[in-house]
């Protein structure tokens, strides 16, 4: 790493994140002023007007310029999506982990005019006003969480087209649209020709956006005493000036238009789910190519370029949620996700040399943001697994590895054309998408644990005593775990209908009142359908449901199984009994479940069977319901720190687990669960069918001892690809050792920098709450004896 | 059917063998080393592992034990392993795992059951089964079914042994066996006799008559400090394995004591405390020494 690049690290590493209001403040005076306009263009009008008036920032010695706010780490707020009141402010600065500094200015800003503005006026009092009284419920009860309250729809990554076009070009295909649009018979034509005049406002905002830092650039080159500064100023005001108006020529301009577009995607509205740049090896290459074969660029400098830009994804923490309080600290990563490897586009190998480059970058920045990953295919080369799996061997969380075959086989059974396909990849924490051509929203977490616990309570819920969900029959009445079962699966239909009828609903207001056509115009076919992506516009419109705690109740109804019903060690009575303690005065049997139960994860078929008839119950309840964008709803297992939430609202549970106390996560087993080792763990995961889902997340832990030397390298990849034969979807490692974290615990200040794999995303361990930290500790270590 | 007594069987071991594989460990060996770290695999006979610490007092082992062997004292089970048959009844019915049985009894089919689980590793990584101890070799006839039985489904195999067996054991199994890891203690025989109970001639010639008609044999020895790494300890180790007429490979496996909270739980004296494990320094020199004689040598397994 260079000087510049190191005191660009540094400064982003040490600027502490704060509020900034002046999103807040500027979509405020719009508002205001705002005339009378349809929807889409209101919105477009909107952003030109955000784009034309926030401040430009040009750091010192920086190389791709653009920060969202007005200087690096500024984090904006979305108050047209959820307004924060001045006690989640006092709360953001104050709280000691994951806080943002809130001055005076801004809170007086948010007390004086953005409040009085907002208040009762969000998306989100929308929503709440439109859920029914039994979606609130079984929101309240964390039954699932929405994602859509705190946010919007966006969640998609983008393919290769930025790379080919400029926005001149858009605004030609747009205005083409326009002009054959069909005003006698097509019934559609009027509000296609509003959606396709915002994208029009927004793609003109966008390059006029790009030379405003053009300008900006030229200014400080005039005053700049450094020659050398001087000449870097001025070329990057000449890339500005060119992109993303129009196509890039080269590496630098490549990078730089994508930075463009990506704010464009985050200011325009949160998508605190994970824009990303998709493929960028891929997407580089004949940039990189062409630059060192016309001698006008070396490694070292394309090295330097994507550093640069890496510094940049780290300057933008997530924005904060609204609602917060001082345990939930949640967390700065905005969730962009690199993608590596994988195939081309025709099936082939997609390794290539900006693949390694990528690679050295993710080992040498070291950064929380962009989180990175890898796609690895069976025809990708085993020198590129072993070059990640050197990384992975550092302990710091990244990159994660997925299998490119079976996120290829995914797509396909939802239906994509093959090419779609395999241009796809994962983004945010596992998720399966086709990149530039598909909407692919996560709706929120599904707590299965919490449905089998109404089920032992006949649809009440015992934290609260109120009657939640649907009288299944009582549990001591049952002959046999069959009976259990299918009660199991009248409850979990009853709570998914109203987590989907509320999705549906959610779904249509974004489309009625909070469109977003920047974003549109990105990802096909939202010009040629003249439609908005949040209205269906993509070519696809996928909606997950993530199911939590597979592991957790797969423990649960093992133990149920085996000592109520087949083996008769306990009464349902005893079983409830206990429970209903919290195990106090019934030690034996939470002993007894512990250790006398087949546990998931272990490769034993008596747990496993169990594992998989929860999965198909759930796949089936989800998988093909309609949503209201001509897509489907379907399934993914992944609970990004839900499972510590869940836990919490559930009481004692039958796999020993103490009332609110975590539940497993991804489809890991129970946290200390699996003690037949690591070859067990993936033996167990992929017995369920992953090519079913959209996503799974596995978490295995390592002390780094086990991976020392070629031969621990060896192995780690080994496991990889063996787990992949077997169809796995994605694979994590934790490389660190318990006595690490302990001593981090201990004393914070000086592990600031340590990153771990929490689920699906690397965080700073000292950032985690408590409960978290423990649990990633209990998470067990396959230690070799 | 014939059953072999099995004490574990540990998945994704590293460090038996190439590759990942799995380790059979059979129970019951002919030497008694001080410094084993699997004394549940020493006894042929079944015995009680005891962790009262797990204790929660329930009472449960009390009521079924047969010769009262349990009693409780003041809140906590007690156990009197002289009066114990291990039957194995309190194990059944103890919640929190204070009481296990050190081996169980498995069918050749149980055994493979176990074994093929792991056949993707296997094939990914040129790994296969390790069976070890104990002394696998103990129970050949057992043994000599599974080898069989991997042969047929193309199952890589190594037989860890220390070789006190008789020779027309080694002859049968030989044959079965891809890759066999040697165990060598100490080269006098003397010592031999002081520290593992039985001499070390039979050892010696069988591992002579083995390099020369088995394919692949590799030595292992375990270094303990003070006691099998004096100079002439390795001279005499490296004069004779460099001797051996196909055998050119030598794993020297550091000492360690994580076995010894296995022996309070037998019941049993662990012979050696107070000795540590010897540092990485003190390895490699042990594996320059041990080069000389023109052995390949490697550090662990």
């Amino acid at each position: 790493m260079n000087q510049r690049v190191t005191k660009l690290r540094q400064q982003s590493l040490e600027t502490e994140a704060f509020i900034s209001a002046e999103r807040a403040e500027l979509i405020t005076e719009y508002y205001r002023s705002a005339g009378n306009k349809s929807v889409p263009v209101q919105r477009a009008l909107a952003f030109k007007y955000l784009l034309e008036h926030k401040e430009i920032c040009i750091n010192e010695d920086e190389l791709i310029v653009g920060e969202r706010g007005p200087a690096p780490k500024a984090t904006y707020t979305y108050p047209e999506l959820c307004c924060h009141s001045l006690d989640d402010l006092d709360i953001l600065n104050s709280r000691p982990k994951i806080s943002f500094k809130v001055s005076p200015e801004v809170r007086k800003a948010y007390e004086e005019r953005i409040i009085p503005y907002w208040q009762n006026n969000s998306m989100r009092d929308l929503i709440f006003e439109e859920m029914s009284e039994d979606w609130k419920a079984s929101y309240d009860a964390g039954i699932f969480t929405e994602f859509m309250e705190q946010r919007a729809p966006g969640h998609t990554v983008l393919d290769d087209k930025i790379y080919h076009l400029g926005f001149r070009d858009f605004i030609a295909k747009i205005d083409e649209h326009l002009s054959r649009l069909d005003f006698l018979n097509d019934t559609e034509a009027y509000n296609k020709q509003e959606e396709l005049k915002a994208m029009g406002i927004c793609a003109q905002a966008i390059i006029s956006f790009a030379e405003r830092h053009a300008k900006k650039a030229l200014e400080l080159a005039c005053s700049e005493a450094n020659p050398l500064r001087k000449k870097e100023l001025e070329r990057i005001a000449e890339v500005c000036s060119h992109v993303p108006a129009n196509a890039p020529r080269d590496f630098w301009e490549a990078l730089q238009a994508y930075w463009f577009v990506h704010l464009g995607v985050i200011t325009e509205l949160n998508t605190w789910d994970a824009f990303s740049p998709g493929r960028l090896d891929q997407h580089l290459f004949p940039f990189y190519q062409r630059g060192i074969d016309e001698g006008t660029l070396n490694e070292e400098q394309a090295r330097e370029l994507l550093q640069c830009f890496w510094v940049k994804f780290n300057n933008q923490p997530a924005p904060p949620k609204v609602g917060v309080t001082a345990a939930e600290s949640g967390t700065y990563t905005d969730f962009a996700n690199i993608n590596s490897g994988g195939l081309k586009a025709d099936g082939s190998n997609g390794v290539n040399d900006v693949t390694y480059l990528v690679l050295d970058v993710i080992d040498e920045m070291r950064l929380l943001q962009p989180s990175s990953n890898i796609q690895l295919s069976k025809k990708n080369p085993d020198r590129f697994l072993k070059r990640a799996a050197r990384i992975i061997r550092k302990g710091w969380g990244q990159p994660s590895l997925f299998n490119a075959d079976t996120v290829v086989e995914e797509l396909l059974r939802q239906g994509k054309l093959i090419e779609d396909a395999r241009q796809g990849g994962t983004s945010g924490c596992v998720e399966t998408g086709a990149f530039g051509k598909e909407s692919y929203i996560l709706t929120g977490y599904f707590n299965l644990p919490k449905i089998f616990e109404l089920v032992l309570h006949n649809g009440l819920d015992p934290r609260t005593g109120q009657q939640l969900g649907i009288e299944t029959g009582d549990p001591r009445s049952f002959k046999g775990f069959e009976e259990l079962f299918a009660a199991f699966k009248k409850q979990l239909h009853y709570f998914m209908d109203i987590k989907v009828k509320g999705s549906n609903i959610i779904e249509r207001l974004y489309a009625t009142y909070m469109p977003s056509p920047f974003l549109s115009l990105l990802i096909d076919d939202c010009i040629a359908k003249g439609k908005d992506y949040n209205d269906g516009g993509a070519r696809y419109n996928t909606n997950y449901v993530q199911g939590v705690g597979l592991g957790s109740l797969t423990d649960i109804l093992s133990g149920i199984k085996y000592h109520v019903f087949d083996h008769k060690n306990l009464t349902m009575d005893q079983l409830l009994d206990a429970l209903n303690a919290n195990f106090l005065g019934h030690e034996a049997v939470r002993q007894l479940l512990v250790n006398k139960t087949p546990h998931f994860g272990n490769d034993q078929d008596y747990a496993d069977d169990v594992m998989v008839d929860i999965f198909n119950a759930y796949y089936s309840e989800v998988n093909g319901r309609p949503n209201t964008k001509g897509g489907f709803y379907r399934i993914n297992m992944l609970p990004t720190t839900c499972h510590v939430y869940f836990g919490s609202v559930i009481g004692a549970s039958a796999e020993g687990r103490r009332s609110g106390e975590p539940l497993s996560e991804g489809i890991s087993p129970v946290q200390g669960m699996d003690l037949m080792g690591p070859t067990a763990v993936i033996k167990s995961a992929a017995k369920l069918d992953h090519a079913r889902t959209g996503g799974t997340l596995l978490n295995l832990k390592f002390t780094p001892q086990v991976l020392e030397g070629e031969e621990g390298l060896n192995k780690l990849a080994q496991l990889v690809r063996s787990y992949f034969k077997l169809g796995g979807h994605h694979i994590q490692f934790n490389v660190v050792s318990a006595k690490t974290l302990r001593a981090a615990q201990a004393e914070p200040e000086k592990y600031r920098d340590l990153i771990v794999r929490v689920a699906g995303y690397s965080d700073y361990f000292c950032d985690l709450s408590e409960a978290l930290q423990e649990e990633i500790i209990t998470r067990t270590e396959h230690t070799e004896f | 059917m014939h059953k072999g007594r099995i004490f574990n069987i540990m998945k994704y071991s590293i460090h038996d063998g190439p590759g990942i594989r799995t380790t059979v460990f059979f129970k019951g060996c002919p030497l008694q080393c001080q410094w084993c770290h699997n004394p549940e695999g020493q006894r042929f006979d079944q015995e009680l592992i005891y962790r009262p610490d797990k204790c929660i007092g329930c009472g449960q082992c009390l009521s079924i034990c047969p010769s009262k062997a349990v009693e409780i004292i003041q809140g906590q089970a007690h156990y009197f392993r002289d009066k114990c048959l291990a039957c194995g009844e309190c194990c059944k019915v103890c919640p929190t795992g204070v009481r296990e049985l050190a081996a169980k009894g498995m069918s050749v089919k149980d055994v493979l059951t176990e074994i093929e689980k792991d056949l993707i590793f296997y094939d990914e990584s040129g790994g296969g089964v390790t069976f070890s101890g104990g002394e696998a070799l103990m129970q050949a006839d057992f043994l000599m079914e599974i080898l069989k039985e991997c042969r047929k489904k193309e199952i890589q195999t190594a037989v860890e042994t220390a070789g006190f067996v008789k020779i027309e054991t080694l002859r049968k199994i030989s044959p079965y066996v891809d890759l066999f890891l040697y165990d060598l203690k100490l080269m006098d025989s003397s010592k031999h006799q002081n520290f593992t109970g039985v001499p070390n001639e039979l050892i010696l010639d069988n591992l002579r008559w083995l390099s020369e008609n088995h394919p692949k044999v590799i030595v292992r020895v375990a270094i303990i400090p003070g006691i099998n790494d004096g100079e002439d300890d390795l001279e005499k180790l490296g004069e004779f394995v460099s001797g051996l007429k196909r055998v050119k490979e030598i794993h020297c496996l550091p000492y360690h004591k994580a076995g010894l909270d296995k022996y309070q739980r037998l019941g049993r004296e662990y012979g050696l405390s107070g000795l540590n494990s010897p540092n990485d320094e003190r390895m490699s020199e042990i594996a320059q020494k041990l080069e000389q004689f023109g052995i390949e040598v490697k550090i662990g397994g």
